[in-house]
Parts: C-alpha cells; sequence; structure tokens
C-alpha cells in the first residue's frame, strides 16, 4: 500500500468510527431509557390517572395534557407564523428591513427555553390574567415554536418556481390571487412537514410550561382553556425531584419518557413520511 | 398533421373590426439601462408577428410590454404608448388585470400548475369573474379543443399536469391562455424546450389559431418565424431595424443587418 492510498484509508476509517460512536450515544441512550422503564409500559399505565402520590397507576392525563398544548399551541402559531413567512418573502420591502425583520426572527429561535416560560409568565399567566392555564402554556409554546414555522413555510414558498407567479400574472390574477391560489398550494407540503416537526418540539419543552400550565397533579382532564394541566414532559421533571417515594417515581418517569419519545417520534415519523411522498410528487 | 375537424374551422366567429395593435415609441429602461429604444410598429390583427433578433436585444421584453408583465421588474420605466382597441394601455386609468387576460401569455418553458389539467385550464376564469361550474366546464372543452388537446385529456381531465409531456404541456399553456377569451396570444420562444415534433405541431396550431386571436410570438429560429409568419420585426440592440411581410423581409431585406442576420453572420 503506498503512501496516499494509507492516508485515504486511515481518513475514511477515522470519519467512520467517529460516526459509528455518535450512533453508539444514541443507541445507548435509547437502551438505557428502555431498560429502566419499559417494565411500568402497560394498558393502564397509558390510559389511568396517577395514583398513591405518584406511586401507581398511569399517566394518561399527562398525554391529554400534552396532546392539548401542542395542538392549541400550533393553531396559535401556524396561521401566524405562515402569513408572517408569506409578508417576509412575497411583499417585505426595502432589504435591509427584511434583514432587521430575519435576524429579529432567528434571536427569537435562539432564546433559551426557560426565558420563555419566564414571558409566559409575565405576558399570559400576569398580564393578560389567564392565569397558570392551557391557553397560557400554549401561547408561550407558540411563541417558542413560531420561528421554526416562519422559517420553514418561508423556505418552502422560496422553492415555489417563479414560473408558476409569472403564469399566474399573465392570466389576469392579482398578487394577493397569485400567493392564495398558486404560491401557497405550491409550498404548503413542505410547510407542514416544518408545522409537524415544530410540533415535536413543543411536545418535548418542559421549560415554558413550568411556570405558565402544568401542574404536578391534577386528577381531571382539563376542562377549558383556563385549566392547569399535567404534561409529560413536566411530569418526568416532577417524578424526579418532588414527591416522597423515589424508589417508586423513578421507573415512572422512565416510563413516561419513552412514551414522549414514542409520541416525539411518530410526530417526527409523520413529518418524514409527508415530506417523503412530496419528493415523489414534485417534478418541477 | 393538419386537424382537419378542428372546431375553430365550424364555428368560424371573426370579430369583424379588431383593430390594428399600435406601439408607439416605446421606450423601455431597468434602472439606467435603455434596453428598448423608440420602437414604433402597428401589429395587424388575426395574423402572425414574429420578432426576431440575437440574444439580449430585447425581443422578450419587447413582448412582455404589451401585457405590461415589465410591471413586476423593479426599477422598470416605460415612456411611449401600445394601444389597444383603441386604448393606451399604459395610461393610468387601464386595469392591468383585466388587460392580462385579455392578452395571454405562452412561456418558453411549459409552466403548468401543479394542479390537475382541468384545474389549470379553468384557473383564470374565476379571476375574470366566470364562477358558474357548467360555463367553466364548458369553457375547459372548447379550450382544450382549440389547442388541439382535448382528445388526448378528454379521460383524465383530474390527472396532474405535469403527466402530460412537454408538448402538451404546452398546448395546455396555450389553451389556458384561451380559456380566458384572450383577443391576443403572447409566445415567448414556445418551442425552444420542445422536440421537432412537438414543435411541429405547435406551430400548425399557431397558424390556426390566427383565425381567432392575434399572434405575437418571439423566436430564435429564423426558419420558423419563415414558416408561420405573415409579418416579421426584427429587433437589434433594442432598436427595431426593419419590419414587414415575412416573405419580403427574409427573401430581400432592406437592412445591412438585418441581411446579416438572416445569413448567419452574427446572432
Amino acid at each position: 500500500m503506498n503512501n496516499r492510498n494509507l492516508k485515504q484509508y486511515i481518513g475514511i476509517t477515522a470519519t467512520r468510527v467517529i460516526t459509528i460512536i455518535s450512533i453508539l450515544f444514541l443507541i445507548t441512550f435509547l437502551v438505557f431509557i428502555f431498560s429502566k422503564g419499559w417494565k411500568v409500559i402497560s394498558f393502564s399505565f397509558l390510559f389511568e390517572s396517577p395514583r398513591e402520590g405518584m406511586t401507581k397507576g398511569g399517566i394518561f392525563p399527562a398525554i391529554i395534557g400534552t396532546l392539548y398544548l401542542t395542538m392549541l399551541s400550533i393553531t396559535f402559531a401556524f396561521p401566524i407564523g405562515v402569513l408572517c413567512a408569506v409578508y417576509l418573502s412575497e411583499y417585505a420591502k426595502p432589504k435591509w428591513l427584511i434583514n432587521i425583520i430575519r435576524m429579529a426572527i432567528n434571536t427569537l429561535a435562539g432564546v433559551p427555553s426557560i426565558v420563555f416560560g419566564l414571558f409566559g409568565l409575565a405576558v399570559f399567566v400576569g398580564m393578560f390574567k389567564f392565569g397558570v392555564s392551557v391557553l397560557s402554556g400554549a401561547l408561550t409554546l407558540g411563541v417558542l415554536i413560531l420561528p421554526i414555522i416562519i422559517n420553514a413555510s418561508e423556505e418552502a414558498i422560496k422553492t415555489v418556481p417563479n414560473d408558476f407567479r409569472e403564469a399566474a400574472y399573465s392570466l389576469g390574477a392579482t398578487k394577493r390571487q397569485t400567493i392564495m391560489k398558486v404560491v401557497l398550494p405550491t409550498a404548503m407540503p413542505s410547510i407542514l412537514t416544518g408545522a409537524i416537526i415544530s410540533v415535536g418540539r413543543a411536545a418535548g419543552e418542559t421549560a415554558p410550561i413550568l411556570f405558565t400550565a402544568a401542574t404536578f397533579y391534577t386528577r381531571k382532564l382539563p376542562q377549558s382553556l383556563s385549566d392547569e394541566v399535567m404534561a409529560l414532559p413536566y411530569h418526568i421533571y416532577a417524578l424526579m425531584t418532588e414527591g416522597t417515594h423515589p424508589d417508586a417515581q423513578i421507573p415512572i418517569a422512565y416510563g413516561t419518557a419513552i412514551v414522549l419519545l414514542l409520541l416525539v417520534l411518530s410526530i417526527n415519523a409523520v413529518a418524514i413520511i409527508v415530506r417523503y411522498r412530496i419528493r415523489r410528487q414534485r417534478k418541477w | 398533421m393538419v386537424n382537419m375537424e378542428h372546431p375553430a374551422m365550424a364555428a368560424k366567429v371573426l370579430p369583424a373590426d379588431r383593430q390594428e395593435i399600435i406601439v408607439k415609441d416605446l421606450n423601455l429602461w431597468f434602472g439606467k439601462k435603455h434596453i428598448l429604444k423608440g420602437i414604433s410598429i402597428s401589429i395587424i390583427p388575426n395574423n402572425i408577428t414574429a420578432v426576431i433578433g440575437p440574444s439580449g436585444c430585447g425581443k422578450s421584453t419587447f413582448l412582455r410590454c404589451f401585457n405590461r408583465m415589465n410591471d413586476l421588474i423593479e426599477e422598470t420605466k416605460i415612456k411611449g404608448s401600445i394601444i389597444i382597441d383603441g386604448i393606451d394601455i399604459y395610461s393610468d386609468k387601464i386595469d392591468v388585470y383585466s388587460l392580462r387576460t385579455k392578452v395571454g401569455m405562452v412561456f418558453q418553458k411549459p409552466n403548468p400548475f401543479p394542479k390537475s389539467i382541468y384545474e389549470n385550464v379553468a384557473f383564470g376564469l374565476p379571476i375574470k369573474g366566470i364562477t358558474n361550474k357548467n360555463a367553466i366546464m364548458e369553457k375547459v372543452e372548447k379550450s382544450l379543443k382549440d389547442a388541439w388537446l382535448w382528445d388526448e385529456v378528454k379521460d383524465r381531465l383530474n390527472a396532474s399536469a405535469f403527466e402530460l409531456s412537454g408538448g402538451q404541456q404546452q398546448r395546455l399553456c396555450i389553451a389556458r391562455a384561451l380559456a380566458t377569451d384572450s383577443e391576443i396570444l403572447l409566445f415567448d420562444e414556445p418551442t425552444s424546450a420542445l422536440d421537432p415534433q412537438a414543435t411541429n405541431k405547435i406551430e400548425k396550431l399557431l397558424i390556426e389559431l390566427k383565425q381567432f386571436v392575434t399572434i405575437v410570438i418571439v423566436t430564435h429560429n429564423i426558419a420558423q418565424a419563415a414558416r408561420i409568419s405573415d409579418y416579421t420585426a426584427f429587433l437589434y440592440l433594442g432598436e427595431l431595424i426593419e419590419c414587414g411581410a415575412t416573405d419580403k423581409l427574409c427573401t430581400v431585406p432592406k437592412d445591412k443587418r438585418t441581411e446579416e442576420y438572416l445569413t448567419g453572420k452574427f446572432g
């Protein structure tokens, strides 16, 4: 083997080993969580309320709470995010203004999630007097995922070929009609992919709902938007830090983690399937 | 292959007094660049006028003046006038959107929407205020027939437009432009992305279509201009060098530059 081939061989092997190591992290992580938590997973774990000071029973209210929070947050964030992206990519002028807005959005994306929690506490819980509630939590999560939706939508709108816009204009369509009838429908599958991924993000966040929506324990499911809720990520946090029976609580925490993980993975799987189907259909 | 049973032959509705399109001293700037320089020409209705010239001479830009597509480009400045049906389309009173339903355009690359065949043709109708479903269906069928596409797609109107071949897609775009009752059709090198057979079909179609629309076509292909057009205009560096009946211009050009272009000395 000559010198150059040897260098080549070493280079390829090094990248391969490093890749395997990073995959190993994921695998050990999954094995660890599953081995510690799979024993508690059962039908009743998924569909019952917690009992006896969190040491028995299930996590049904937390699953429902997380679903409520994420669905509501995407309901707020999706229309605002898409319209914002439309404004940025189709209407906003001049360039420096666009750059400032984009910088603001990227800054928002980089804000630590606990700061969103504090913001939600101050604004939605305090100022708007929504209290610690599903509504406050969903709005806070909505603000958190807004930049993700805006960026995904803007990228999606940018990939719509200009040919389509020209065709619409040449048929007498106004700018608004062109956007509503051609640009948005063409970009919508990619926008939806981004939105689904942001749902996964919202489902897993703890800090933003810490002060705004989550409660350690409630017997009933949320009846209205002003109720406190249990939520999966916060439930894990609470099981690990509060309560008096850590031996019984910790396995439940891992079990909850498995449920949360599967929930987020399946949301992302939906996004992957949607994206795959678009790529297969797209022909422009 | 000429389709002798073309529906346009059966219902020969010729607007009796369609007026000439008059372009008067048209100048256009993109920023500081002077693209079109004092162009004056008359376009004869229900004829095919070809615009030829080397790349970058402004022929596409010139074409886009007729439906004001240049408005979409920032820092465009236009002086002069284009008079269609007795009205200057660059006057303040004109509604540019209804102008574009009257002056249709077919682009270089077939650009159907990522929608069904039916939706593509029907696209311009609600914009024009036609919302009755039966009326739209009738219009779609007539336009597809006029564009020689009906027989090929009548069983799959709900299929995606992208399932069609390049030539079919281009004819779909023609049908789409016809559906809004265009009086004028602008073609921007419509066959440059097509194979010879599809090109041949589109050329024959254009000759049929001139019975009910006025056609202006920009083409790179001198032979194509000679085959299909009645009048030809030669543009060079933003100026109209020569225009006239195609058979005259192509055989005995008056200007030396036209002759040089036709004989392939430049371009």
